[in-house]
């Protein structure tokens, strides 16, 4: 009896603390759903209106920006998946010389990652004349020490005798990684996309650092251009606009929150 | 045994790879070292050695040392914080209560946010006069605070942002700690008569030790990584109270366009997370001894 009061008890308190929590976002949907006039006054019946989405959809190139996040974000994904295979491969398969030198050096890069080298960096870029192209802002990040090293610790858990049967039965280096294990590994290649797609989603400084033009930007450094407030835009559209760049991360964490938690787990535990 | 590494794949799957990552993560970091021991070049004269110039221009930056000060605070209050309440969100949501994924989308949702949208988010919920915060003040007969635009509420102001951010995800590494606690150590322990509080303290925060040191070493770098909210909220204002040393960086090197400058606080700022580095290393190891 006690029991089910301490329950019931403790699941209010728990909600309420949740609600206090989610109290910042639910005010900017409030005002991203009513006229600018309700933005700062609660009244309960206030007329929903989806108008100051399609305003902001308008007032700045947002599809493009949209376009471009998704090109970044393909262009690192496809990079990373095939190099950092190739790598992890090359460590668990191989022995050469310099072995655990080379891989502590790689495993630098988990502390000292490009966000923090990003004087150096846009000097490399301007040089090579990437500067304000989607493919310089990917170019620091097309090789990830994090999916080398979730790759690999991976790839240790196939069981040797599966490859040798392979090798036994005539499979060469290729389709033995092709056929043992990238599908063995798939699990922790799903998990490693999503984190990756979040990241660079919402990655901000270097992008904002190398883009100039609207045409290359990605949608973060597009939205922070848009939302300035002292250019006189309203709160209603600031909030539509910030709901709208990040609603589809929102809708697929919705959708595969189980497997997105579960992976976020298993990323961060390995 | 494995086989030796033949050259060809060699070239394929270590060095074209590897060289992506050197050319963008070590080569950067040495020439910043290099580049800090000269000047700026101008259209006039080209860049010339100054040897540790710019190292005293750095031991006498009266700036640098309210930034420095300003992200000492900022980590100190921020990781403990945001532990404190992903542990609990943890426990909350570990406890299979009615209204679990209820409070599991509230928690968890602030980290799926770019942090610039929570910037916005947040900016908005500051703004004097008409941002939440201030309304709810105004409830309880509060003067209004200006916690974006005065020197003493900025930083803090920025560090909520920072814990509303990143608890999230930490309760998520709480929750996967605390779903491998064995049942039967609770179990015997509820039997011996311990209580609920008494079992957490006893049981659970030790085994949640390995978790913990993840967890702050992460919010350790981030701590220092991550300065979108600076950026678009305040700027590092007013008067350099809010300024974290990655966005000192970013200032120094693309707005008072002084590369050389920003090439000596990058060298400050790697070996900073070098230190920290070794730190993590030692405590990891007195902990591995314990085993």
């Amino acid at each position: 009896m006690t029991h089910g009061l301490n329950r019931i008890m403790w699941s209010t308190l728990g909600l309420l603390f949740a609600a206090l929590w989610g109290l910042p976002f639910l005010y900017s949907v409030w005002t991203a759903f009513h006229d600018e006039i309700y933005s700062a006054n609660f009244v309960w019946n206030a007329p929903l209106t989806l108008e100051n989405f399609f305003e902001a959809w308008q007032a700045a190139p947002f599809a493009l920006y949209f376009l471009n996040t998704v090109i970044l974000i393909t262009i690192v994904l496809v990079a990373n998946l095939i190099l950092c295979t190739l790598v992890a491969y090359a460590f668990v398969r191989y022995r050469f010389r310099w072995m655990g030198f080379l891989f502590a050096l790689i495993m630098v890069q988990l502390l000292i990652s490009p966000e923090i080298l990003i004087v150096e960096n846009y000097l490399t870029l301007s040089k090579i004349g990437m500067i304000d192209t989607i493919l310089g802002i990917a170019l620091p990040y097309l090789t990830s020490a994090f999916g080398i090293f979730l790759l690999r610790q991976t790839f240790l858990t196939v069981p040797v005798s599966l490859d040798e049967a392979a090798q036994i039965e005539g499979a060469g280096a290729w389709r033995v990684l092709w056929n043992i294990y990238v599908p063995l590994a798939r699990p922790v290649y799903l998990a490693y996309a999503l984190v990756s797609i979040s990241f660079h989603w919402n990655n901000f400084l270097w992008p904002l650092i190398v883009t100039n033009s609207p045409e290359v930007r990605p949608v973060t450094v597009g939205l922070s251009v848009f939302a300035t407030v002292e250019s006189g835009v309203e709160w209603s559209l600031v909030n539509a606009a910030t709901l709208m760049t990040t609603a589809p991360l929102i809708i697929a964490f919705i959708i595969f929150q189980r497997q997105f938690v579960a992976n976020f787990m298993r990323a961060g535990i390995k | 045994m494995n086989k030796r590494l033949p050259f060809g794949l060699a070239m394929i799957m270590l060095v074209i790879p590897c060289l992506l990552l050197v050319a963008f993560t070590h080569y950067p970091a040495l020439r910043a070292l290099l580049n800090s021991f000269w000047n700026n070049a101008s259209s006039r004269r080209p860049s010339k050695f100054v040897g540790v110039g710019n190292y005293q221009t750095l031991l006498e930056d009266d700036r640098l040392v309210q930034v420095m000060l300003n992200s000492t605070f900022y980590a100190l209050g921020t990781i403990p914080l945001a532990i404190g309440l992903a542990i609990g969100m943890a426990l909350l949501v570990n406890a299979k209560l009615p209204g679990t994924s209820l409070m599991r989308l509230s928690f968890f949702m602030p980290t799926m946010l770019p942090m610039i949208a929570v910037a916005n988010i947040w900016l908005f919920f500051y703004a004097p006069g008409i941002g939440l915060a201030s309304q709810i003040l105004g409830v309880f007969g509060l003067p209004p605070i200006n916690f974006l635009g005065s020197t003493e509420t900025s930083l803090v102001s920025m560090m909520f942002v920072a814990v509303w951010k990143e608890a999230g995800l930490f309760m998520i590494f709480y929750l996967a700690a605390l779903q491998a606690v064995p049942e039967n150590l609770k179990d015997a322990a509820r039997l011996e008569g311990a209580g609920p509080v008494r079992i957490f303290f006893n049981i659970v925060l030790p085994l949640l030790r390995p978790t913990t040191i993840f967890v702050a070493v992460n919010a350790l770098i981030n701590a220092f990584r991550l300065v979108d909210h600076v950026i678009v909220m305040t700027r590092g204002g007013p008067n350099n109270s809010s300024a974290l040393l990655l966005y000192y960086i970013y200032e120094v090197t693309f707005s008072q366009r002084d590369f050389a400058y920003g090439a000596t606080l990058t060298v400050l700022m790697v070996c900073l997370l070098g230190v920290l580095a070794a730190v993590q290393y030692w405590v990891l190891n007195r902990k591995a001894h314990y085993q």
